[in-house]
Parts: C-alpha cells; sequence; structure tokens
C-alpha cells in the first residue's frame, strides 16, 4: 500500500466489516503516573499493511503508549484495540495478533538464537516441532541460520535487533510495534532494518507502528503521528501533515508544531 | 503455512498450548541455570559448608534423642539434612525472585508477559520453573550427603519429591510476593537478610524443637508459626517414606495464599514506571 489513504476517523469507530477494522485502534487514552500525566486523550489508528511512523520526542509518551498497548500496564482512561479485540476485555485474542520490538534487548544472552526463538514460540503455545520449522524458516529470511547454535552473546547490535524482529514474527502477528528499533545501530544496519519492515508491510501485509524521533526513517508515503508531551498534534499522511503545518519538510512541519528545536543531525 | 486471517471470535487456548507455554518456561529456566555454574555451585557449596563443618563441630554440643520420623539415635547430620533440603529451597526461592526484579528490570519480562496467556497461569509456570530448578540441586545435594552417611531408605527419595515440590512452590511464591513489593534491585539484599535468616534460625533446620522449648518458650512458638518449620518437617518425615500432616496442611495452605497473594500483587509497571518518560525512555 503505498498511496496512503486518509486515517479513519477514530471516534465510533464501527466495523461491520473485518477489512475495515484497523489493525491498532487507540481511542482517546490517557496515562498518568501519580500526579504527572504521560497521556492525554491520545486517539490514531494504524491500518492493516501500512507503516505508521509514531514521532516523538524523548519523554513525549512513546514508551509509555507501548506499555499500554502490550498490557504491561493498565489502561486508566480510553481503549486499546488490536484487529477489534479489546486489550483489557480479550488481551488473549489481542496479544495473539500482536508482535513486538521493545526499546531495550530483551534476549537471553546465554542461549543460542535458535533457543531464544523456541522460547518465545512457547510462550505462545507452538508446539516444539511447527516451532523448529518456523525458526529455522526466520532465521534463514534474516541471513543468520549459520549462526542459529551460538550465544545471542556473540551477536552484533544490528543481528541482535534482526533476531528480535524475528522473534516478533514467529508467531504470525498481523500488528508489529516497533520501539526505536534503530537506538545505538550504524547506518548500515539501521538502513537493513528499516528496509526489511518495509518489507513485511508490503509483502506481508502487516500493520507497523515504528515508534522514533529520526525524521530520515519516515517515507512520504507513511502515516504519522506526531505524539508531544503526552498529546498528539497532528496525525495522518506524512504529506497531509507536512501541508497542514505550512511547511516544505517533515523537519519543519514537526518544528513548527512542537516549537522544539531540530537537532542537526536530523533527529528531534 | 496456516492462512493469517482476522480472527472475530475469541478462540480461547486449548489444554496443549497450556502444556507448551509450561514446559518452554520451565525449560527455559532450567537452561538458564545450567548456564549459570556459578549459581550451581554457590547452591550446593551452602548447605555443604553446613553439613561437613557446622555439623561435625555441633555433633558433640548438641544430643538428639530419638524422636520421630527417626527411630533409632540419629547422627546430628542426619537432622539437620532436611533442614538444609529446605534452605536450599528457601535461597532458590528468593533467587528467582531477585531474578525476577532483575528481569523486570533489565525488560526481560516483557517477552513473558506480552505472551497471550492469562498472566496468572504464566507467573504459576514460573513459580514451577524455579521449583524445578530447586529440585535440581536438592538432589545433586542428597547425592553428596549419601557419600556423608546420610542415607534415608531408598523409597524415601521417591517419596520427598511431593513434598519438596509443595515446599518450593511455597518458598518460590513467597519470594514472588516479596519480589512484587520491592521497587528495584537494590531493595532486595536487605530483603534477604530480613526473611533468610530469621526464617532459617527460627525455625526446626538446626535443632528439634524441643530444644528450643526448654531454652525458651516464646521462640518455640514464633518457630511453630514460621512456615519453614512445617517445610522443613514435611520434607524431613517425607524423606522417610512418613506424613507429617500438619505440616502438610500448614505448607499445604500457605502455598495456596502466597501464591494468590503473589499473583495478584505482581504488577509489571514497577520499575518500568521509574525508568517511564522521566528517564528518558520517551
Amino acid at each position: 500500500m503505498t498511496s496512503p489513504a486518509p486515517i479513519a476517523e477514530p471516534q465510533g469507530m464501527p466495523r461491520p466489516d473485518p477489512a475495515a477494522v484497523p489493525a491498532l485502534s487507540i481511542d482517546r487514552v490517557s496515562h498518568s503516573y501519580g500526579p504527572r500525566r504521560a497521556l492525554m486523550d491520545v486517539s490514531f489508528n494504524v491500518r492493516p499493511a501500512s507503516f505508521t511512523a509514531l514521532l516523538g520526542l524523548n519523554g513525549a509518551g512513546k514508551s509509555t503508549l507501548f506499555s499500554l498497548i502490550t498490557r504491561l500496564f493498565g489502561i486508566q482512561t480510553g481503549r486499546v484495540g488490536i484487529f477489534g479485540h479489546d486489550i483489557t476485555r480479550t488481551p488473549g485474542e489481542a496479544l495473539r495478533l500482536l508482535g513486538v520490538v521493545f526499546q531495550p534487548r530483551t534476549l537471553d544472552l546465554d542461549l543460542s538464537l535458535t533457543q531464544n526463538l523456541l522460547y518465545h514460540a512457547a510462550l505462545h503455545g507452538i508446539s516444539r516441532r511447527e516451532a523448529a520449522a518456523r525458526s529455522a524458516e526466520l532465521l534463514a529470511r534474516i541471513g543468520l541460520a549459520d549462526r542459529a547454535g551460538s550465544k545471542v552473546r556473540d551477536l552484533s547490535g544490528g543481528q541482535m535487533r534482526r533476531l528480535e524482529i524475528a522473534r516478533a514474527l514467529l508467531h504470525r502477528p498481523r500488528l508489529l510495534l516497533l520501539d526505536e528499533p534503530t537506538v545505538g545501530l550504524d547506518v548500515k544496519a539501521r538502513a537493513d532494518i528499516i528496509s526489511h519492515v518495509r518489507q513485511l508491510v508490503t509483502e506481508q501485509g502487516i500493520g507497523v507502528l515504528w515508534a522514533t524521533h529520526l525524521f530520515d526513517e519516515i517515507m512520504p508515503s507513511d502515516d504519522l503521528v506526531v505524539l508531544h508531551q503526552g498529546k498528539v498534534l497532528a496525525q495522518g499522511p506524512m504529506s497531509r501533515v507536512i501541508a497542514e503545518a505550512g511547511a516544505q519538510d517533515v523537519n519543519t512541519a514537526f518544528m513548527r508544531l512542537t516549537g522544539a528545536q531540530v537537532m542537526p543531525g536530523g533527529g528531534a | 503455512m496456516s492462512s493469517i486471517t482476522t480472527r472475530d471470535a475469541p478462540r480461547g487456548f486449548s489444554a496443549s498450548e497450556y502444556m507448551t507455554c509450561l514446559t518452554g518456561i520451565v525449560w527455559r529456566e532450567g537452561l538458564r541455570f545450567l548456564h549459570q555454574r556459578e549459581r550451581f555451585v554457590s547452591a550446593l557449596v551452602r548447605p555443604l559448608v553446613w553439613l561437613f563443618i557446622f555439623a561435625a563441630g555441633f555433633r558433640q554440643v548438641l544430643g538428639i534423642s530419638i524422636i520421630p520420623p527417626y527411630e533409632t539415635y540419629i547422627l546430628y547430620e542426619v537432622f539437620i539434612a532436611p533442614g538444609l533440603m529446605a534452605m536450599i529451597q528457601l535461597f532458590n526461592g528468593m533467587q528467582s525472585s531477585l531474578s525476577m526484579v532483575y528481569d523486570r528490570e533489565m525488560g526481560n519480562m516483557r517477552t513473558l508477559l506480552v505472551s497471550p496467556l492469562p498472566r496468572g497461569f504464566l507467573l504459576f509456570c514460573k513459580l514451577l520453573a524455579g521449583t524445578a530448578v530447586s529440585l535440581l540441586q536438592v538432589y545433586a545435594f542428597l547425592i553428596i550427603a549419601w557419600f556423608w552417611d546420610i542415607t534415608p531408605p531408598p523409597i524415601g527419595y521417591l517419596t520427598v519429591l511431593p513434598a519438596l515440590i509443595l515446599s518450593g512452590l511455597m518458598l518460590g511464591s513467597l519470594g514472588m510476593l516479596i519480589s512484587s513489593g520491592i521497587k528495584q534491585l537494590e531493595n532486595f539484599a536487605g530483603v534477604m537478610n530480613f526473611v533468610i535468616f530469621p526464617m532459617f534460625f527460627a525455625s526446626s533446620a538446626l535443632y528439634p524443637l524441643w530444644r528450643v522449648q526448654e531454652g525458651s518458650p516464646y521462640l518455640y512458638y514464633v518457630c511453630q508459626a514460621n512456615p519453614f518449620t512445617h517445610a522443613v518437617e514435611l520434607i524431613r518425615f517425607a524423606l522417610y517414606g512418613q506424613v507429617n500432616w500438619i505440616s502438610l496442611a500448614v505448607v499445604g495452605a500457605c502455598t495456596i495464599v502466597f501464591m494468590i497473594a503473589a499473583i495478584y500483587a505482581y504488577d509489571p509497571s514497577r520499575g518500568l514506571a521509574r525508568r517511564g518518560p522521566a528517564g528518558g525512555e520517551g
């Protein structure tokens, strides 16, 4: 899907037609840590088979949002749906359709690549034989088949990230969340991961929510959600967001929307 | 490849999916334990030091009369062996929950908690996995102890297994309950001292309770109320093919209460919230 349609209005969300069900719907979600409000009335959708970039500075609320979507935190206000399954009421059905790559590395460093994948498969109730077949297939796809038996500790940062993405795909989710997955990687590894994830969108129809603070990871065809200090400031196809901000590029648009200072390196 | 379709109706989880998940968690915990050789060695050295040194020194000081389940006069080493088995499980239970605090801080816990299976079940699997690891340690200890003339009847090695599983679950749940109240890793060491040592010393692990009663009636009541005493007695009797029904009831009830409380109290946002947006994670 290269020419994005406008994002559906999040309010209401009647869903008679399964094809129209958003991969992810965030509906008026607010969250506080004690007196500090981390998210305020956040609403947006991720369409199936689309790449949605969640753009925000550090501290914008991206990781809080991810923790809510993955049920790590209880939802205080609002609702989160994954293909129509409410994360609070039917977490099992919702999480089954969700793959996540968290920002901190979450691999067992002393276990082998295959062992890490098998463990994850078991957590999803996938039988050992099926899990072994899928692991081999995924390791081949990310070019690490010959490392299957090595300890994860011996991998490079980029390889670990690729393995985490493979792991997130093991149970064949239809929605993939990635929280700043390229942090700490070199240019080549970054480019590899971005193109790999974009392939998943076009070839396998997976809906992707990609949290980042790096403008150069976003393409004009992407959907964009600008999150700043816990509020959604703009959302829609990137071109529209830029036009509505009266800007020429995403950097300027972001700066106008947030009043933030843009770093010279192309990051917010 | 099975087709990927939008699921409109919840389909729940089958018994085999639950089983796969359980075995997967136990398998991973076992692998991790085998990779941590230092942990295995220290888990064994600790009770062996007690057995080889402490017991040898105290053999002459403490006379043990014939008390059930023993039918003859026994050496002090024989008396403290069940207490040391329970000690292995006590340390292991606390250590598993320590690793849960660590996992929570490092983010590994997230891998477990984004599993679609019910969270209570996942935590129960985690407890069973910790217990399985403690069984490895206890049986390794028993093998070494056998050469030190601690030779319970052969059937005892089998009959002690259910007792060990129950006491392992009780101590693991207690550890998890404690860890759920701990906000960060640094606080754990103190809790270890406030939990492990009092529980171990105010119990029947090192001395029979009638001896304690002679010394201090109050301490005797404390020991009686200590669930760890009952874990020790449950193991002691089971090792000789007998059941101490009171201890079984106490350990069983404590296991249920601790486990429900631990699962109820477990909040993954703790430790994460601390590093939330303010910590720069976004």
